[in-house]
């Protein structure tokens, strides 16, 4: 059972390893965000610095970080969520549902495997343009990347437990477009994909820090900053993700299990 | 606009009832446009309340933008030295700007899709100018949120901004100008980058980088950039005449080191040669067009 699911994985991954311009132009994309968004943060921290927390070396990576995992932990649409729902639309989710697979678990590892080639293909190099180019901080040695790694596939897993869970919301509706819109906002808002969220002011922080989106950006990259130090502070940091996780794992779960209980297939 | 919109050759009707003389190809491209349009905008409303959700979250993500501004100018009183109405000027000059040509022509980044699967190849067997038929494909009216958000940013600015700036005539009417040939420009930029897809059917997202990108550059004041960043959005990409250069004429403001201060009046020609480019751009794209055959 788990070899089917590795070989969905390596799927994943290479489906999306075929489009070569495509991870180009993200990349290009990603590194122009990088510049432009440096520029405003530098402007930003000039005027205040140690804003949230950050120093301007801190807040330049976190710019950077942004821009590397936004495919990766989907802060902008989870990348699969479109296919899902038209899949639900069209009514081909019968055959789906009929294969000796768990759907849940079989969208789960395509996913992974296109988050993996994301992470390679488009994450890595704009993180390397811009140490380059701003001289950012970097995390403490081997221990603290690789403590930033498990945060980050944490981050991705929880976007795509959330993305599930939205595209489930098709079954009842067939048109997903609205509810992807408001997830697709709500993602952009609260993971910090604009702003850090301990920027944000008072209780509006407090209140954002706490939402499952903290998990896809602010989280990694607190851990990637080193702000969580080392042992219990970075297992809290850890916990906080994995909480999110179950919790939206199971709220897909249950969603698909009253879709598929009640729900009568498009057919055609 | 009309010049780019015709920039694709129409063919003639089956029936040839159309005399030579008769034949004018902007009002073809137009009429085609708003009859391609006004269908998805039928389409569209039978799913009103999904319609509604999509309008309010066009408008919310734009709002997005805007609130990261007020939450900056919640820590800080200047931003590289502009107040907050001035940013808000800019913001609201580009958001308007970009929002109308988003409007008009998002849709040709779908095109790379179109040549992919091969279907771009009924649109040309169709007796209407390509162009105006591609951009007018899945035309979604939700993106009247953009163009609205921006407009809002924008009187808002100018009321805050009512007894900063020494108001003339010129400068007045600078501002609705500015708003025009920004949304020229940008329209432009997405016709070239349309047409780049004919050879990268995947770098749809590298045209983004300029359009969303550069419209993000834009709602900040030039003097928060690097001088040699300043300088590739004057004479390589020619993005800063959407609103910075006439914007810092407004406000009063000397132009960027190195660029001279009739360039503030220099938009609507950049708009114009960016079209002329764009239009060569779509041309040759057309005529070295080879269908995928499925």
């Amino acid at each position: 059972m788990l070899r089917l699911y590795a070989t969905v994985a390596a799927g994943g991954f290479r489906r999306y390893a075929t489009y070569r311009v495509a991870t180009l132009a993200g990349l290009f994309t990603n590194t122009v965000f990088g510049f432009v968004f440096s520029y405003t943060y530098i402007a930003l921290w000039a005027e205040r610095p140690q804003l949230g927390g950050y120093s301007m070396a801190d807040a330049l990576a976190y710019v950077w970080i942004g821009q590397a995992l936004i495919t990766v932990c989907g802060m902008m649409g989870g990348g699969f969520e479109a296919e899902l729902i038209e899949r639900i639309r069209t009514g081909d989710i019968a055959v789906d549902l009929y294969r000796p697979a768990d759907l849940q678990g079989w969208w789960c590892a395509a996913n992974a495997g296109r988050a993996a080639y994301q992470l390679l293909g488009r994450g890595a190099v704009p993180l390397v343009i811009g140490a380059f180019a701003f001289r950012f901080t970097l995390p403490a040695g081997p221990a603290g990347w690789a403590a930033f790694l498990l945060a980050v596939a944490l981050g991705s897993l929880v976007s795509f437990a959330l993305w599930y869970l939205v595209a489930m919301s098709a079954f009842w509706l067939l048109d997903g477009q609205g509810v992807v819109q408001v997830a697709w906002l709500a993602g952009l808002f609260f993971s910090g994909m604009l702003l850090p969220l301990n920027v944000f002011p008072g209780a509006l922080g407090e209140f954002a820090r706490a939402l499952p989106w903290a998990a896809l950006l602010q989280v990694p990259a607190d851990v990637y900053l080193g702000r969580y130090g080392d042992g219990p502070g970075l297992l809290r940091a850890y916990g906080f993700q994995l909480g999110w996780l179950a919790v939206l794992l199971a709220a897909g779960r249950a969603a698909q299990a009253a879709a598929t209980r009640k729900v009568v297939v498009q057919g055609g | 606009m009309d010049e780019l919109l015709t920039a694709a050759p129409a063919e003639g009707t089956a029936g040839g009832a159309r005399t030579e003389e008769a034949y004018r190809p902007a009002a073809d491209a137009l009429r085609t446009y708003r009859m391609v349009a006004a269908l998805w905008i039928r389409s569209t409303m039978t799913y009103r309340a999904s319609f509604a959700l999509t309008l309010a979250s066009s408008f919310c993500v734009t709002f997005f933008d805007f609130v990261v501004i007020l939450l900056m100018f919640g820590q800080v009183r200047g931003l590289g030295g502009f107040s907050f109405a001035e940013v808000a000027f800019l913001y609201g000059t580009t958001g308007t700007a970009f929002g109308i040509a988003d409007l008009t022509l998002g849709s040709l980044q779908r095109m790379g899709r179109r040549i992919r699967d091969g279907s771009l190849d009924v649109f040309l067997l169709r007796p209407a100018p390509l162009l105006a038929q591609v951009a007018a494909d899945a035309f979604a009216l939700r993106r009247l949120g953009r163009v609205l958000q921006g407009l809002m940013v924008l009187v808002w600015s100018l009321v805050l901004l009512r007894d900063e700036v020494a108001w003339s005539w010129g400068r007045a009417l600078m501002v609705p100008w500015t708003v025009v040939c920004g949304a020229v420009i940008f329209m432009a930029v997405m016709v070239l980058g349309a047409s780049a897809l004919f050879w990268l059917q995947d770098a749809a997202e590298v045209t983004n980088s300029f359009t969303y990108g550069g419209n993000t550059l834009l709602q900040y004041p030039p003097t928060v950039f690097a001088q040699d960043l300043v300088k590739g959005v004057v004479f390589v990409v020619p993005l800063a005449f959407v609103n910075w250069l006439p914007a810092l004429y407004v406000l009063g403001r000397p132009a960027p080191p190195g660029v001279p201060s009739w360039a503030a009046f220099a938009s609507p020609l950049v708009a114009l040669v960016c079209c002329g480019a764009a239009g060569l751009a779509w041309r040759a794209g057309v005529r070295s067009y080879r269908s995928t055959g499925s």
